[in-house]
């Protein structure tokens, strides 16, 4: 029997990690990740999990560790958040180009310098091209439904890539909510058994030795790097049969990479990512209620990253209304240009002009707000929209302005 | 030139008042830095101060000379990096047991057997206190009230000074922060020490290790003649309970030092852009 808890973001991923039953955990403790693994250490403590747990010297080794317990064909899983997930790069590469079926999860927080503790999105975003599966979760729940979700993407083999389940520092990780927490027959029953099945590709086989973590010359190389790129873009559709499966399993969640709030009408377009979803659909509805008709992309999948989803919702043939204005609403900022999220989606955009020309495409506008854990107010999201308003009438908006910094008001 | 009056301590405290909790080891440590440097008796821009990540690297903040809050675990290249572009710099750098001998702990041992002139304290309170309370490298493996390694970690701790010694520090030390003023008199040694000068300053965490107040208790003084000979001092760690205070090795390897000195005067540099 399914159990309600009241239960914190992070609390909701130990609970996640529990009922997949990794083999071996190893962590270094970072503020906002600290409680997920003091919670999954006591599990282990009192024999709820079987798993060994290791208290490592640096998130470096944390992930080295967790690679080598992958490569014995066991599932594992470590946590961190803003420098050690940066400390971890190198292994972040190696992990996916390696092809071990990792799940780890990330508190997004604000990098260094200057130092602070707080969340935004400026992790997980610096690491977008290290070949991880990067998924963004709005509640606890989902945050626990995701960890579950997560081992089976991963794991699945066709996939064969890890996976970075991120959560809002302090927002989504310490804030506490109902979250309904499944029964270990169901998920036993959802995910594959926690050794791999032998022969499991990229592990050790241990009737026939080989060695793993080769190298490769130019030629060779490109190989490895196009079936790596090719398999997370086919990703998409494991991704989609493990959200259904969950869905009809456990009654909640979905299979879309991206998840659209009264979208199909709307003029105006907000896309973001994370538990700020959730004010903007707040937003929404109250200025829905004045007339305007506004509406929400929340992406859940920033890799791979759903170009045709996103182009379906904004310009498919199901749409009501055409989308006169697209606001990008995130919490980084690739210096020297625009938003992460905003780049990835103008590039989707693109190739949306390239295919099918449709008339002109809408004025795109760059929200960048909430760094260093700086809150994004009901009334900043209204000022977004009346900015896109304007864009879309092509009225008193400046276009150069297309990158726009939120709150420097109360910065020095 | 104009004679000045003599430093004191508050001429070396900056105006940030510490967070560190009330009877944390380090307000008594940050008392014997200010000490030391009113004893060294050179000029506030004459000294630079490195830090790495935890609640005792905060302490350059707390001093008003040349500061930096550098990244977790990376203090000591860092203040290599300093002292190699400001030989004439006096460098002095701080982080806690966690900061140097886990996540910076290869930082350690190279610091040791580079030898670059400068002086580092371990702030050790045998605990992360930073992140609420985990075990660190120089934690008692039974010790177990932190929930990441409820039965404690089972693992043989670090002894820093006999790691410091193996890799070739050239002066090794040990200080209480109960004792500011002995502290103080080990932080000037190490200054005044060629080469690479460790000193490892127990300082409580009376928040996660309250058990450590004890430590007061425990500390006793080591003999007045330090050895000046790596096996000898190796003999002696040999048998030490880990709270034995004061000079435990003074060695006599040159330190390294780019040949690079600053010769030219302002007024040297002034007539070249002149003519
Ligand atoms: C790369 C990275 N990983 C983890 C952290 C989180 N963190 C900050 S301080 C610290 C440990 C501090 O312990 P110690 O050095 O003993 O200092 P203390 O707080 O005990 O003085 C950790 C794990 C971080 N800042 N950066
Ligand atoms: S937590 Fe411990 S180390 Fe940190 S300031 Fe408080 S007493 Fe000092
Ligand atoms: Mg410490």
């Amino acid at each position: 029997m399914s159990e309600l808890h009241f239960l914190s973001g992070n609390e909701a991923v130990a609970q996640g990690v529990r009922l997949s039953r990794p083999r071996v955990i190893a962590a270094y403790p970072i503020t906002p990740q600290t409680i997920v693994v003091e919670r999954l250490s006591e599990m282990v403590e009192s024999r709820e999990l079987a798993a060994e747990f290791v208290h490592v010297e640096s998130e470096h080794s944390a992930l080295a560790l967790v690679m080598g317990s992958a490569a014995m064909g066991v599932r594992t899983f470590t946590a961190t958040s803003s420098q050690g997930l940066m400390y971890m790069a190198e292994c972040l590469h190696y992990t996916s180009g390696g092809r071990f079926p990792l799940v780890m999860m990330n508190a997004n927080r604000s990098l260094a310098l200057p130092w602070n503790i707080y969340g935004d999105q400026s992790d997980s975003l610096a690491l977008l091209s290290s070949g991880w599966i990067q998924v963004y979760a709005e509640t606890a729940q989902e945050s626990l439904d995701m960890i579950i979700q997560a081992y089976a993407v991963a794991e699945d083999v066709r996939v064969r890539t890890p996976v970075l389940v991120n959560l809002d520092g302090f927002v989504l990780t310490h804030t506490y909510e109902p979250v309904i927490v499944p029964d270990q027959d169901t998920v036993d029953a959802f995910l594959p058994p926690p050794d791999f099945p032998p022969g499991y590709p990229g592990t050790f086989d241990l009737l026939r030795p080989q060695s793993l973590a080769v190298s490769a010359g130019p030629g060779d190389y490109a190989g490895f790097k196009y079936r790596q790129h090719r398999d997370m873009v086919a990703a998409a559709e494991p991704i989609r049969d493990v959200g259904g499966r969950f869905a009809e399993i456990f009654g909640r969640g979905s299979a879309d990479l991206i998840e659209p709030y009264r979208c199909g009408d709307a003029e105006l377009v907000m896309i973001t990512l994370g538990s700020i979803a959730g004010t903007v659909r707040d937003v929404i509805d109250d200025l829905r209620a004045d007339g305007l008709r506004v509406g929400l992309l929340r992406i859940r999948y920033l890799r791979p990253f759903p170009s045709e989803d996103l182009r379906r919702l904004l310009f498919g043939p199901l749409r009501r209304a055409a989308v006169a204005a697209i606001g990008i609403l995130e919490k980084d900022i690739s210096f020297g240009h625009q938003g992460g999220v905003a780049l990835e989606v103008k590039a989707a955009l693109y190739d949306q002009a390239e295919a099918s020309a449709p008339a002109g495409l809408p004025p795109v506008r760059n929200f960048i707000a909430g760094l260093g854990g700086q809150d994004i107010s009901r009334g900043q999201i209204i000022a977004m929209f009346d900015d896109l308003a304007r864009a879309a009438g092509r009225d008193g908006d400046e276009p150069a302005r297309s990158v726009r910094f939120v709150g420097l008001e109360a910065s020095r | 030139m104009t004679i000045q009056s003599p430093l004191t301590v508050q001429d070396f405290k900056s105006d940030v008042k510490p967070i560190w909790c009330p009877g944390c080891g380090d307000h008594a440590v940050l008392l014997a830095v200010t000490k030391a440097l009113v004893e060294l008796n050179t000029p506030r821009e004459q000294i630079a101060f490195i830090s790495g990540i935890g609640c005792s690297s905060r302490i350059p903040a707390y001093t008003n000379v040349y500061g930096f809050h550098g990244v977790h675990g990376r203090a000591l290249a860092i203040a290599a990096g300093v002292k190699l572009a400001r030989p004439d710099l006096t460098v002095l750098v701080a982080g806690g047991d966690g900061d140097g001998l886990s996540i910076g702990g290869n930082h350690f041992m190279h610091a040791c057997r580079r030898n670059v002139d400068m002086t580092y304290v371990i702030m050790d309170n045998e605990v992360y206190g930073m992140t609420k309370g985990q075990a660190s490298p120089t934690t008692a493996p039974d010790w177990c009230n932190s929930k990441l390694t409820p039965h404690g970690t089972g693992v043989s701790p670090v002894e820093p000074v006999r790691l410091a010694l193996a890799a070739g520090a050239n002066f090794i030390a040990r200080g209480f922060a109960g004792n500011p003023n002995d502290v103080a008199r080990l932080i000037v040694e190490g200054v005044h020490h060629p080469g690479f000068s460790f000193i490892q300053v127990l300082s409580p965490c009376v928040t996660y290790r309250p058990e450590q107040r004890e430590w007061k208790q425990s500390v006793h003084a080591g003999q007045d003649q330090p050895p000046q000979l790596v096996a000898e001092a190796m003999h002696r760690l040999a048998s030490d309970d880990g709270f034995t205070t004061g000079v435990l090795f003074a060695g006599n390897r040159p330190a390294f030092m780019p040949e690079r000195k600053v010769t030219a005067s302002f007024a040297d540099i002034e007539k070249k852009f002149a003519s």
